[in-house]
């Protein structure tokens, strides 16, 4: 869709400018949304702002008026976030709900499910997690086996999702169950359920860097009503697909969450310090110094395809080729930066917690290791070698899986 | 590919239809095959010329079209695809370069017009040893008389204007060298890519200088090297694209080869390179036509990211193709050799990667 900037743009984004800086309080600059484990702690103005910009719908600007929305083009979209940002401000719906979930509902749901669930995702009320991967159910999703049972009235809902980001801390779950077990792709389901309904239970999974982002969810006997059932009985895998493509859209744009994991001082800073200079003030180990520079091109490289993406895909010629390498490019390039930093820190890289570490080589252990997710989740490293190799180079499919 | 404007997009169309008709990888077997003599087939670069090719990053005022580094590149892309041979890189770029930036108007009045219509050829010569290292430059200037050596000066027997970079009073800086000066000792590399080649003795030639010093000679070398990556991708893209054809095509067990997952990873990861590359390419190209000061960067970027991206894809060629990728016959050799010499030409990749940390302070 082509921008028309002009005359209504910019009063839109002076109204815009003053009710930021209205309703954004002083206190929010430099924090987050408190979503997850921080949402037991959200201040009163962090539920003052959340509320605020719930009731513009300007958290998720595009989506339509009527379930809470912003109502707004994806260009007064794009003024809403400059704005945001140009006064620190930063959008306090976020979730599950709002980057994939929601968009999805707006595509499949029926107009009572539309209104029951979207307008508490636009304010930010009700947080939402994923019931897709099962312990069987990892790349091969579609093989998932987590049981829905005809009751009537309801589906009985037994099994085990696994990797549910947040669910701890989550009100809602959408989730895909087995309706037909003789069929694989046509026989799953697309249910939603209140965590809080009996039979939910919920346990932490530690990964190895010590943090449990991720939980098992074991649903015994949960009841789960029938008018929860997202589009058509075993209907469920397109829109499955639909919703991850969504989850893709909006990670694409910077390669993913890896960056989460890449953020701090550069190897480079860090060897000038750990490593040390030499007599021309460069860092003292060459070969080092070589594949600190191959790291910091390969990141700028990712970089500039990112807007190149973002040029081309705004030129009108489709959907740019560049995006379908962004996760991939991404997550290797980064986890390559961290491996360095550990090496740079030599043996103060290798610290858990305690004394005799300072808070930055704590952290950049535990992200090192965090980071090892990124070329696992969200469709694996060689998933999107697949998917590159098959999509867009038009190789030939050789699994069975299809 | 950047977003381009229509003039661009006319260009690029231009050109690859031009490539693609009457220079695809048989002309350049063809003019290897006979030995020419310069490197590259006469009969084509003056259709070259032609079609304004020569004139592209040179001001109107001197005969050029001044459509700018981006557009030049989008030429050499396509040409870079069928291998095709010329001296468009070394004099239409270049040298053009080197005298629109630090010629006096009395030379740029003698030269430019001659080099934009493909009449006159010239080149750069600027290497003194196997590797790469302009700022180590022993070849000297003393009352107006040239004498030093240089190696692997690109299309140096074709060449009848040479910008040689000298030591003179005021240090290092460029300097034309008229080709068949008595001073000038030219010898022919035959060098496995097949392209024009010479190493060139100085003995008190007479030489003029440009202005500008080392400055300038970095700003030509950037040029230089941003177009030759241009040049590198169209190569190392349409390497790939024949080997992906290969896998579509070529059955054993009773399947393409093409399905089986090793391979199709390995394509995966090409296709990747060859993305993240065009994008460095791009950048640096679109810099230079801007003036911008992260020029050298980008340029050290583009190279050094180029450099690694036509290594890989050339070394997989061969491979992938099995036994055939081996004989002369097929075109993957070809593509091989020209990696080669085109990852060495203007510093390689170690040469960037090194630049480029010097550049970010480190």
């Amino acid at each position: 869709m082509a921008d028309f900037g002009g005359g209504d743009l910019e009063a839109f984004r002076t109204e815009v400018r003053e009710w930021v800086a209205a309703n954004f309080p002083a206190s929010c600059k430099g924090k987050g949304p408190a979503v997850g484990p921080e949402r037991e702690q959200e201040t009163a103005d962090q539920k003052a702002w959340r509320l605020a910009v719930g009731e513009k719908g300007w958290g998720v600007p595009t989506w339509p008026k009527a379930y809470g929305g912003g109502g707004l083009s994806p260009a007064e979209a794009r003024v809403v976030n400059q704005e945001f940002a140009r006064a620190g401000a930063y959008n306090p719906i976020v979730g599950m709900g709002t980057m994939m979930f929601g968009p999805t509902l707006l595509e499949y749901g029926t107009e009572e499910q539309k209104k029951r669930h979207i307008p508490l995702i636009a304010n930010g009320e009700v947080q939402w997690c994923q019931g897709f991967s099962e312990p069987g159910a990892g790349s091969d999703l579609a093989a998932l086996s987590t049981r829905a049972e005809d009751k009537g009235d309801h589906f009985l809902v037994n099994g085990q999702k696994i990797w549910t980001s947040g669910a701890q801390w989550a009100d809602w779950c959408f989730c895909l169950v087995r309706t037909d077990f003789t069929k694989k792709h046509e026989g799953i389901s697309f249910v939603l359920f209140d965590m809080k309904t009996p039979g939910v239970e919920v346990r932490p999974i530690q990964l190895i860097s010590g943090a449990s982002p991720f939980c098992e969810t074991f649903l015994s006997d949960v009841k789960v009503p029938k008018e929860n059932l997202v589009g058509p009985l075993n209907g469920g895998w397109t829109i499955a697909k639909r919703l991850l493509q969504h989850e893709r859209n909006s990670l694409a744009g910077g390669g993913g969450s890896a960056g989460r994991y890449a953020s701090g001082r550069s190897p480079s800073a860090l060897a000038k310090e750990y490593v040390g200079l030499d007599e021309q003030g460069r860092i003292a180990d060459s070969e080092l110094r070589a594949r600190i520079a191959k790291n910091d091109i390969d990141l700028k490289a990712f970089q500039l395809t990112a807007i190149r993406a973002m040029q081309e895909s705004r030129g009108n010629q489709g959907p740019s080729a560049a995006t379908s390498i962004m996760k991939n490019a991404a997550s290797q390039t980064l986890q390559e930066r961290a491996e360095l930093a550990i090496e740079v820190l030599g043996s103060q890289g290798l610290g858990w917690e305690g004394e005799g570490f300072s808070e930055e080589e704590l952290t950049f252990v535990r992200n090192w290791l965090g980071g090892k997710a990124t070329t696992i989740y969200g469709g694996s490293a060689e998933i999107q070698n697949n998917i590159i190799s098959k999509r867009i180079l038009g190789l030939p499919d050789a699994t069975k899986s299809a | 590919m950047a977003v381009l404007t229509e003039e661009q997009n006319m260009l690029r169309d231009a050109a690859r239809s031009w490539v693609q008709e009457k220079s695809p990888v048989t002309a350049f077997r063809k003019m290897r095959d006979s030995g020419a003599e310069l490197g590259y087939d006469v009969a084509a670069w003056n259709e070259m010329a032609e079609m304004g090719w020569a004139g592209v990053i040179i001001p109107e005022e001197y005969g050029g079209s001044a459509f700018g580094y981006l557009s030049m590149g989008l030429i050499l892309e396509e040409t870079g695809r069928t291998l095709t041979a010329s001296p468009l890189l070394a004099s239409a770029l270049g040298a053009a370069s080197a005298l629109v930036l630090g010629g006096s108007e009395e030379q740029k009045q003698a030269w430019l017009p001659k080099i934009a219509a493909g009449e006159v050829v010239a080149t750069l010569a600027i290497d003194e040893g196997p590797h790469h290292k302009p700022e180590k430059v022993d070849t000297t200037v003393e009352g107006g008389k040239l004498t030093g050596k240089k190696t692997f000066v690109l299309e140096g027997m074709a060449a009848d204007l040479l910008v040689v970079s000298a030591r003179g009073a005021d240090g290092v800086g460029l300097y034309l060298v008229k080709a068949d000066d008595p001073g000038v000792k030219r010898s022919r590399l035959r060098l496995a890519d097949s392209r024009g080649a010479a190493n060139i003795e100085f003995a008190g030639a007479a030489a003029e200088p440009l202005s500008g010093g080392a400055e300038t000679l970095e700003k030509v070398l950037d040029r230089t090297r941003a177009g030759l990556c241009a040049e590198m991708l169209g190569a190392a893209t349409q390497a790939f694209e024949t080997t992906l054809e290969y896998l579509k095509t070529r059955v054993q067990f009773g399947q393409v080869i093409g399905s089986f997952q090793a391979l199709q990873h390995r394509a995966a990861k090409m296709f990747t390179e060859l993305e993240l590359s065009r994008s460095a390419v791009e950048a640096a190209l679109t810099a230079i036509d801007n003036d911008s000061p992260d020029v050298p960067e980008l340029v050290s970027l583009a190279k050094a990211k180029m450099g690694d991206t036509f290594h890989l894809v050339s070394n997989e060629m061969v491979q992938m193709h099995g036994g055939i990728g081996m004989t002369d016959a097929h075109d993957a050799g070809f593509y091989l050799k020209r990696a080669r010499a085109a990852e060495a030409a203007f510093g390689n990749q170690a040469y960037h990667r090194d630049r480029y940390a010097r550049i970010q302070g480190y």
